[in-house]
């Protein structure tokens, strides 16, 4: 709403609407348009980084008219800006992609609450990165160029990572309500209490009808982990007893969470889940990565940016890319991880690198898919080494069962007297010292940790690697002695 | 280390490169959390704060050592980012709350123009401190919507730190370990003496590597051990018995130092102060004081065979008592000495508990001389306990038949009783305990070398 209110106050004074504008003077007009209390509720801080992202951020001072083409260096580093805050910054889109029925959904019945005085209480439920909070923040932000919603609506949004504990949220609740002053210093005997002494001073401040007020929980099943679950019961008891009309809007990545919740707050909860299973197919998928990766319509130097996206388009028909997205896609299909390794591949683009080739994303999809284990192998010392093959042995021999230090220099000692040529017998304590290297690397694990009644020698531990990460450590080490490979390749130590 | 060159390595400049490309200009944005991971001393800090500080770069550096409770952690973060007095406002036990709630406020009155970073050093702290804390970090730049970077640094994967539920999977970077050939020798001889030449130092150097090199790679250990044993190995320069060409005779002098460095400096066994003292009074060859108890410790008599008696009563099954420790034991069946799920064990799992009877009824048939069973003699195992080298098994209140293990080792007991004036049969109960020790490896071979070991006795 304010963004046409500006575009009108700029088109009066004939000067043509554009987006990039210096960040001082467009906020210095918002504030001279905030003339009521309620919009600068909502307009909170929140919503003033995504009244950016829809306006459009700019601390390139530019003038208002549309410039002349910029500088390869200027456009790269726009570029690059406007990408890493897609990427990284994770803006809104402008419709979630993939996701009409649920965004539908949501939409509806926050509106009921806003607009029609409805209470609900909705989860919204999927894995990591799959795009709840997105969505959320997508359905929020409609919500709110609604007129009757922007007048009215409160939010409120908490953690479950912040808010920690009952009280915590509670202060959080009232700080967020703007009601610290009207609180002050009563004391109240109960949780119920203090919230319901909230939502009536709500009532006071504007007429005689309640505000609806939208509590997001975001981490909700760690809300669940709180003593009596006095939150949750609160607010759902509120959501079910029609005073004041209130959203509870749960997001969590745990599908058992229902199961978390005692009897009487699961039987206050509405039970309407929102599932986000991302159902795109692979050639959507692709679309999607182009669509991430292309630059908008509305670039300032717009010779840049359709070559910009004609080089995108053509790498991600190449092969090659393909095939790493397919990889990708193969492993998992939510946004994270291809924002990720877009990212890595992005972050190569300079002034003397001023394209997308395929040799980023090549390289990006090797960092991203090393074995950090192996890379942690590959520094430790012959010793190490040599211990690392003699658990191998041990748990090939005696079947993953756990082993202690002295089982471990028998078979070490074994070796050396039979074996080994070029490494030499080292004392017990040498050997001890390696070992204990290895634990503090956890590369080995004791079996239960903290029962410190047994010595340190016979202490039962297990190794954290597979036999097969073993092998292939051995096969890229620097200068590996062959008897310590012939060692490890024979079948019983 | 502090060291103004800069790298030049080929491997860890692919790393530098991709770690400042993630870096970002001015007012654009950096991927909320960043993961770095390397062994000791390869130089994950050094790096990353020299970047921070040749680049300029609002950053704030914390150890999460430390960090006993997080709200030093927040302290020092607000501090450096905003000054003492937003530190100042924070409230007694600041939950994590009170930080994001104050961080936003301070970055709304200062908002950021480039990127913040948060570095935090030995990041595996982090997993014992609040379970929510290491995730809420993770995506500190939603929580706050400020254009703050998380870099966490560490010498454990990132496997290991995965919080049950998953979290924000922040991007991984790897820093290569020095390889021995090019990197390390030309660290390492960075620190030479000005008064030689680079190339004896270097040659050092070698030395040094080809001794320790297949033990441990810590650039800081082996520095430590450069430092220490160079005025050693420059003595026959010094003296004028050898040239700095006669590479070998400096060999020859220096090797068996650094055998002898291997097994007390390296171990810590002494201190670095007590082998340079030691290094100069060498002609007395005074023996090292060390740490380890087994050299220096001193039990009265009878304690010395108790402990002997203890570790055999731990060390050899019961059933075997009666072969050993009886004078005329009537016949000797063939049966299969050892069950078969005692052949793996002994040696190898522990010590045994037995009961006290027992352990009398050894130690009057391993002693020599008749021994009267006194109070003192009882006291001594209790002070055995006390000094634990003997550790009492099961309950305090179990006056009636305690049972006890062995907690020390087959070295320590060699080294006793050769204090001890050892008769024959002693050896013989010690050869037959390696005997079953060795029950597990292949006989024959290891016999021989249980009886060799006895005969250095």
């Amino acid at each position: 709403m304010c963004l046409k209110f500006y575009g009108e106050l700029l088109e009066a004074q004939n000067q043509p609407v554009h987006s990039s504008v210096s960040w001082a003077a467009e906020r210095h007009l918002l504030s001279a348009l905030m003339w009521t209390p309620e919009i600068r509720h909502v307009a909170s801080r929140k919503y003033a980084g995504q009244w950016r992202e829809i306006t459009g951020p700019a601390p390139v001072k530019m003038s208002k008219r549309r410039s002349a083409a910029l500088t390869g260096a200027q456009g790269i580093s726009l570029a690059q800006k406007l990408l890493r805050e897609r990427l990284c910054h994770q803006k809104l889109p402008d419709q979630p992609v993939g996701l009409d029925s649920q965004y539908k959904h949501l939409l509806e019945l926050l509106r009921r609450t806003a607009v029609h005085g409805e209470s609900n209480s909705v989860l919204i439920v999927g894995p990591r990165g799959s795009g709840k909070t997105m969505l959320l923040g997508c359905v929020l932000r409609e919500l709110m160029s609604l007129k009757e919603a922007q007048k009215n609506v409160l939010l409120v949004e908490l953690n479950g990572l912040l808010q920690t504990d009952d009280k915590i949220a509670l202060k959080e609740i009232t700080r967020q309500l703007h009601l610290e002053n009207v609180v002050g210093d009563k004391v109240f005997g109960s949780f119920a209490e203090n919230l319901a002494f909230l939502l009536e001073a709500l009532k006071k401040g504007d007429k005689s009808s309640s505000r609806p007020v939208l509590f997001v929980l975001d981490e909700f099943d760690l809300f669940a982990h709180h003593k009596n679950q006095t939150l949750l019961y609160n607010l759902l008891d509120v959501s079910q007893s029609a005073q004041t009309p209130v959203a509870v809007l749960g997001l969590t990545c745990r599908l058992d969470v229902l199961e978390l919740l005692e009897k009487r707050v699961k039987s206050r909860f509405s039970h309407r889940q929102i599932h986000l299973f991302s159902s795109l197919s692979f050639a959507q998928y692709l679309d999607v990565v182009r669509a991430q990766l292309s630059l908008p319509p509305d670039f300032p130097d717009p010779k840049f940016s359709d070559e910009w996206n004609h080089s995108v388009t053509k790498l991600c028909e190449d092969k090659t890319v393909e095939e790493i997205l397919r990889r990708n896609f193969n492993g998992s299909k939510d946004f994270r991880s291809l924002h990720s390794l877009l990212f890595l591949a992005v972050s190569r683009v300079s002034v003397s690198h001023s394209t997308l080739r395929e040799a980023d994303l090549i390289e990006a999809w090797r960092l991203i898919s090393v074995d950090s284990k192996a890379n942690v192998l590959h520094g430790l010392s012959i010793l190490e080494l040599c211990l690392i093959i003699a658990m191998k042995h041990l748990n090939d021999t005696y079947d993953g069962e756990p082993f202690n230090f002295q089982m471990v220099h028998n078979e070490f000692k074994k070796f050396i007297q039979r074996k080994s040529h070029s490494i030499h017998k080292f004392e017990k304590p040498v050997v001890m010292k390696a070992f204990e290297h290895l634990l503090q690397l956890e590369l080995v694990r004791p079996v239960d940790s903290g029962v410190c009644k047994v010595q340190r020698e016979y202490q039962l531990m297990r190794l954290m690697l597979e036999h097969g990460q073993v092998m292939e450590a051995l096969q890229r080490y620097p200068q590996c002695p062959t008897d310590v490979k012939q060692w490890a390749l024979s079948a019983f130590g | 280390m502090s060291h103004q060159k800069s790298f030049q390595y080929a491997d860890l400049l692919s790393v530098l490169e991709r770690v400042v490309d993630i870096m970002s200009a001015p007012d654009q944005y950096s991927y909320p959390s960043v993961f770095i991971y390397g062994h000791r001393a390869t130089g994950k800090s050094h790096v990353v704060l020299s970047i921070m500080k040749d680049l300029e770069l609002p950053h704030a550096s914390v150890d999460c050592v430390e960090c006993v409770s997080s709200g030093l952690l927040f302290h020092q973060v607000l501090s450096a980012f905003f000054g003492p007095d937003a530190a100042a406002l924070l409230p007694r036990c600041p939950s994590l709350s009170d930080f994001v709630r104050l961080y936003k406020q301070m970055s709304s009155n200062s908002p950021a123009t480039q990127t913040r970073y948060i570095i935090l050093d030995r990041a595996e702290r982090m997993r014992d401190m609040d379970f929510s804390l290491l995730p809420a970090l993770l995506r500190l730049q939603e929580l706050v919507n400020d254009n703050v970077t998380v870099i966490l640094l560490s010498e454990i994967v990132w496997e290991k730190f995965r919080p049950n539920t998953g979290c924000f999977e922040p991007l991984l970077f790897h820093f290569p370990d020095y390889s021995k050939g090019k990197s390390l020798v030309q660290i390492l001889s960075w620190d030479h003496h000005p008064s030689y030449t680079p190339e004896l130092y270097a040659s050092y150097i070698n030395i040094l590597l080809g001794v320790f090199f297949s033990v441990c790679r810590d650039l800081r250990e082996l520095r430590h051990l450069a430092v220490l044993n160079f005025s050693k190995f420059c003595e026959p320069l010094e003296k004028g018995e050898a040239k700095e060409s006669d590479i070998h005779k400096l060999w020859k002098n220096i090797e068996p130092h650094l055998q002898r460095a291997m097994q007390t400096v390296y171990l810590r066994e002494v201190s670095s102060v007590q082998w340079e003292q030691q290094q100069m009074d060498e002609k007395e060859a005074t023996t090292l004081r060390v740490l380890s108890a087994h050299a220096h410790i001193e039990l009265p008599y009878y304690s010395k065979f108790l402990l002997i008696a203890a570790y055999l009563a731990s060390f050899n099954p019961a059933r075997t008592d009666r072969r050993f420790f009886l004078k005329s034991h009537g016949k000797i069946r063939k049966t299969n000495f050892l069950k078969k799920h005692e052949k793996t064990s002994n040696h190898l799992l522990g010590p045994k508990p037995f009961p006290l009877d027992r352990l009398m009824a050894i130690f009057y048939s391993v002693v020599d001389s008749r021994v009267a069973p006194t109070a003192s003699v009882f006291s001594q195992i209790s002070s055995l306990v006390t000094l634990q080298l003997l550790s009492q098994v099961g309950h305090d209140d179990q006056l009636d038949s305690p049972k006890y293990k062995c907690s020390v080792s087959l070295d320590f007991i060699l080294a006793i009783s050769r204090c001890v004036c050892v008769c024959v049969r002693l050896l013989d109960l010690l050869a037959l305990s390696l005997v079953i020790q060795s029950q597990v490896v292949r006989q024959e071979r290891s016999l021989f070398t249980a009886v060799s070991n006895l005969h250095l006795l």
